[in-house]
């Protein structure tokens, strides 16, 4: 037997043996568990703020989280422009140029004193906000990725993980511009990260169909989680770290709970059949807020695994969805050019 | 050959430079860890994720609502904001 025929059935011989390990432990399902809830009452959230300014498609978003930022969010267009937003006043408090307009990822720094964005440039470049004179500027420009920046978000000030259409993750030590760890396993383009609540892990999705469980100061992958039927666009924690959720083009999300290496349950109707571009968890994981290809975006109860809502505003795709730190309220950005703040 | 992890002054790992028996030797030693791993109970799974989201529901703005007075996002009527 060839090498790459011995390697292919070890492999298989192991995929056989974690899907029996993973069947052992099933003893129920979520649906059976929550069988005596009730169904969350129909959300009906309203635009509370549209946020003009952006000439372009919108191709993502990102909250605040420090408490002297939870209200300010950045979003990034293909006109070539990072703006920071005060969601309260719909004021624009920075109004950032890119060197390169295609842009496709943008993050806020937890500290609020940076915020980063990368794209078809398969850079991710770093934004001072805080410098001495008022002005913004690129602190650093992170190069390495043979592919385009799908997402990246940042650990600290010193810190960021990005993830790339060459099928890796990388973390980043941003003073000296560096790569600490390349995260490689995928095979297919990485297309959304995110970290979890400890800052320990993080997990991507990727155009293999699958989401990864990667620990961050070990360098490892932890868990490789399956089925979805195609590429994995978007991906969220849920609020407790202890479940991921997921959104494909498969139009479908899925819940994988960590401590049992599986789904526990599958977010999909028969009458959706577009992909899914992006999500959000409510605060308390209640609600799923998911944007789709067909301009809307779905509430979902995580419990019952049924729609109780639907935000129906922009003319075009909503690339891009959040819920700020303190879950007050939500953002939406679209293709459309504009982004609107909802509760 | 291990890529998962370089430390200073890591070269780039080019997916497109990876042989196809590279990547097969990388999936089975992934395998090989993943197959260990301790999984617990999908009840015990199911109750403590019923548990987490029933203990936060009730200051989840987004499913409760919240008083139109009390909104920070509420329609800003007349006045100045001074920023």
């Amino acid at each position: 037997m060839g090498e790459m025929e011995e390697l292919r059935k070890e492999a298989d011989n192991l995929k056989d043996q974690i899907t029996e390990a993973r069947k052992v432990v099933q003893d129920t399902t979520l649906q059976e568990a929550v069988a005596g809830t009730t169904l969350v009452g129909r959300v009906q959230l309203k635009t509370r703020k549209t946020l003009r300014g952006h000439l372009a498609k919108i191709y993502a978003m990102h909250w605040g989280t420090d408490t002297n930022c939870s209200k300010l969010c950045v979003s990034a267009s293909q006109d070539g422009k990072l703006i920071v937003w005060d969601t309260l006043t719909t004021n624009k408090v920075n109004a950032i140029p890119l060197k390169s307009s295609w842009v496709m990822t943008c993050a806020y720094a937890p500290s609020g004193n940076m915020v980063a964005c990368g794209g078809l440039d398969n850079m991710c470049s770093i934004y001072n906000l805080k410098g001495k004179d008022g002005n913004v500027k690129v602190m650093r420009e992170l190069a390495a990725h043979t592919g385009y920046l799908s997402c990246c978000r940042f650990l600290n000030d010193s810190e960021i993980i990005t993830s790339s259409g060459d099928c890796t993750c990388i973390l980043w030590d941003i003073e000296t511009g560096t790569e600490k760890t390349i995260f490689a396993g995928h095979l297919g383009d990485c297309m959304s990260l995110a970290v979890s609540p400890d800052f320990k892990m993080f997990i991507s999705g990727a155009c293999d169909f699958t989401a990864k469980l990667w620990d961050i100061r070990e360098a490892t992958c932890r868990q490789t989680f399956s089925g979805h039927e195609s590429d994995i666009n978007a991906i969220g924690f849920f609020p407790n770290g202890n479940a991921v959720i997921t959104g494909s083009d498969d139009a479908t999300c899925k819940l994988y709970d960590l401590r049992a290496d599986q789904e526990l349950i599958t977010y999909q109707d028969s009458g959706i059949m577009c992909g899914v571009t992006s999500l959000a968890a409510s605060l308390s994981g209640r609600l799923l807020l998911a944007g789709y290809d067909d301009f809307n975006v779905n509430i979902w109860d995580m419990l019952k695994a049924e729609r109780v809502g639907v935000l129906a505003g922009h003319d075009n795709r909503v690339s891009c969805i959040g819920v700020s730190s303190d879950g007050m309220a939500c953002c939406t950005g679209s293709w459309d050019s504009f982004l609107k703040i909802w509760n | 050959m291990y890529f998962y992890s370089l430390t200073d002054n890591a070269g780039v790992i080019n997916m497109d430079e990876l042989t196809d028996v590279d990547k097969a030797k990388m999936e089975r030693d992934q395998k090989k860890i993943e197959v260990k791993l301790e999984r617990w109970m999908t009840s015990k799974c199911c109750t403590e994720f019923m548990e987490a989201v029933q203990a936060g529901v009730e200051e989840d703005t987004l499913v409760k609502g919240i008083a139109e007075d009390k909104n920070p996002f509420k329609e800003l009527k007349g006045g100045c904001v001074v920023c």
